[in-house]
């Protein structure tokens, strides 16, 4: 797909792996400090593969990768994570 | 398996001995993009090879063209499971770039503009099998397909082929690139599907 | 939403009905049973497998909204797509195909949070099917007898690619909609057609001074140009939210 895609795809595939909805999550990004709710970074949307960027500074997220058997998620570029409770 | 959707065959996965397990064909050049597209101006573009001893070789955008440029008429294979046939492109082989490389080191570093990588055995830059490529079917590469230059290694899967290259770093091991860290194969030939470690 | 629902697992939905809408897309109305109703503006993966085990998995925003398990997706069709075309031309009533959801609790809207009614203008945004969630918000918005004031937005190419005309045409109480054509306006029509601009936005929307929430949905392209504009004309941007649907 050209072009990127809002934060919010990510809720289904996450759900998988979390039990909360995680879109509405907010991260600080690793490489500029920008700490935004995960629905609102950017996402490339490829047959096999999220990839996940900061909308400030466009650094990696985070990467999904989806085989057909398992689900690998990459968060180096996030210094947190922060669920709403 | 999940419920199988009526008539649904998503695109055609046809039989071809020209193409490799599990691909398609398709006339077209998808873009795949895993982050904005990176503008490189040739006047500020360089291209080099470092290895394990410090030394560097590089190129300026003319000093490439000064080089004996090949014309490569090959198939590719994207990982996303699309097959190209009859591509055809021009660039400067691998050969002559390391022709005055001195090296021991069996495994490269392919980094690229915007901050890619990708790992790649050298045997598989050498011997005719693999170009710094920037014209593709008479035109200039285009920036969404990895122009002004992108690594061709049309034997391995297209993910190898960095777009937008900038350099190549001599390892004495094999390490993961950027793919290859989220779980793509470390080798990736397109024959034996070795698509995810 | 109530206990036992299963937004993550993937369910059956059943075609019960499709419903043409344009040219190039329809409506589809499906019965999954475990669905348990949805907020308005939220999306599902539908995913096809086709005969030799390969899927393909997309997401779809949901135009239907409240309690129950009948669900409404409207889905336009990309020529060189490998999802949409099956979607538009091909499923028919009976055919059953996965879905999982409702997903997404950021690109929402709830007449009420914690039992305060929300009361604030809502201007809503949407380029072509990007109408999907936004039509989703209007329903709910018409059932709860919200007053909080709503305006829409609404581009498209020429008047027969309006998805959910007759229902946006005749706007229920409390929804003003200004239509923006691209290509080809109605004949007498008092706007050019022509891509919506700044000066479209300053004219019909709801200025920033009312600090209104804003949802703009639709083709990627498009959402990025609203939302600069948007910003550009003083609207705070964290009261912009954005669904980008792919594409240029
Ligand atoms: C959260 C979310 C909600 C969505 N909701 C809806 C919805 O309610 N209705 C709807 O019709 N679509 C919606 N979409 C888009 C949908 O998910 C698919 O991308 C779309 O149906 C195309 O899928 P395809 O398999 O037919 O095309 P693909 O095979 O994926 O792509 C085919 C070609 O079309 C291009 N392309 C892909 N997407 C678009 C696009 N949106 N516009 C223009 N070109 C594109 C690609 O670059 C490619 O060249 C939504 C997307 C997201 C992320
Ligand atoms: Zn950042």
């Amino acid at each position: 797909m050209v072009g990127h895609v809002d934060g919010n795809v990510l809720a289904g595939p996450l759900s998988e792996l979390f039990q909360f909805d995680v879109t509405t999550a907010s991260a600080r990004c690793v490489s500029c400090g920008d700490v935004a709710t995960l629905a609102c970074a950017m996402v490339y949307v490829e047959p096999a593969s999220l990839i996940v960027r900061c909308r400030n500074c466009d650094d990696v997220l985070m990467v999904i990768v989806q085989e057909p058997d398992l689900t690998c998620i990459e968060l180096r570029g996030m210094a947190w994570l922060q669920v709403p409770r | 398996m999940g419920i199988i959707s009526r008539g649904f065959s998503g695109r055609s996965r046809e039989h071809n001995p020209d193409l490799p397990p599990g691909q398609y064909l398709t006339e077209d050049f998808p873009v795949l993009s895993a982050g904005p597209t990176p503008n490189i101006d040739t006047a500020d573009w360089e291209f080099s090879i470092r290895t394990e001893f410090g030394a560097v070789h590089s190129w300026s955008w003319d000093r490439l063209h000064e080089l004996p440029i090949d014309d490569i008429d090959t198939d590719i294979h994207c990982v996303t499971r699309w097959s190209k046939f009859g591509t055809s492109w021009r660039g400067v082989s691998l050969d002559t770039l390391f022709a005055d490389v001195d090296t021991s080191d069996e495994y490269v570093m392919a980094h690229s503009y915007g901050g890619y990588t990708t790992n790649v055995p050298l045997a598989d830059l050498l011997d005719g099998k693999a170009w710094i490529a920037f014209e593709f079917d008479g035109e200039q590469l285009d920036p969404e397909h990895g122009g002004p230059a992108r690594l061709l290694i049309p034997h391995l899967y297209f993910w190898k082929s960095a777009k937008w290259i900038r350099g190549l770093v001599m390892m004495d091991d094999d390490e993961p690139g950027f793919w290859e860290q989220n779980g793509y194969h470390t080798y990736g030939d397109p024959w034996l599907e070795q698509r995810y470690s | 939403m109530t206990d036992g629902i299963k937004p993550n697992v993937w369910k059956v939905g059943i075609v019960a009905e499709t419903r043409t809408e344009t040219a190039s897309g329809r409506s589809i109305l499906l019965d999954v049973p475990g669905w348990g109703g949805n907020i308005a503006g939220q999306h599902a993966d539908v995913r096809l497998t086709a005969a030799d085990g390969y899927t393909a998995t997309r997401s779809y925003s949901v135009a239907s909204a409240g309690p129950g398990d009948r669900v409404q997706l409207a889905v336009d069709r990309l020529p060189t797509g490998e999802v949409s075309p099956y979607l538009v031309d091909d499923l028919i009533v009976g055919d059953q195909l996965e879905i999982r959801g409702p997903l997404g609790g950021w690109f929402v809207w709830k007449p009420e949070i914690d039992g305060a009614e929300q009361t604030g203008p809502v201007q809503l945004i949407g380029g072509g099917s990007g109408i999907v969630p936004l039509v989703a918000m209007i329903r709910s918005h018409t059932a709860s007898g919200s007053t909080a004031p709503f305006r829409l937005l609404y581009s498209v190419r020429t008047p027969d690619d309006a998805f959910f005309r007759t229902e946006l045409t005749e706007p229920s109480r409390g929804l003003d909609v200004t239509w923006a054509y691209t290509r080809r306006a109605p004949d007498g029509w008092p706007r050019p057609a022509g891509r919506v601009t700044t000066a479209d936005l300053e004219a019909d929307a709801f200025p920033a001074s009312l600090s209104p929430a804003v949802f703009v949905c639709g083709p990627t392209g498009f959402v990025e140009t609203v939302a600069n504009a948007l910003v550009e004309l003083g609207h705070d941007p964290s009261r912009i939210k954005t669904e980008r649907f792919g594409g240029q």
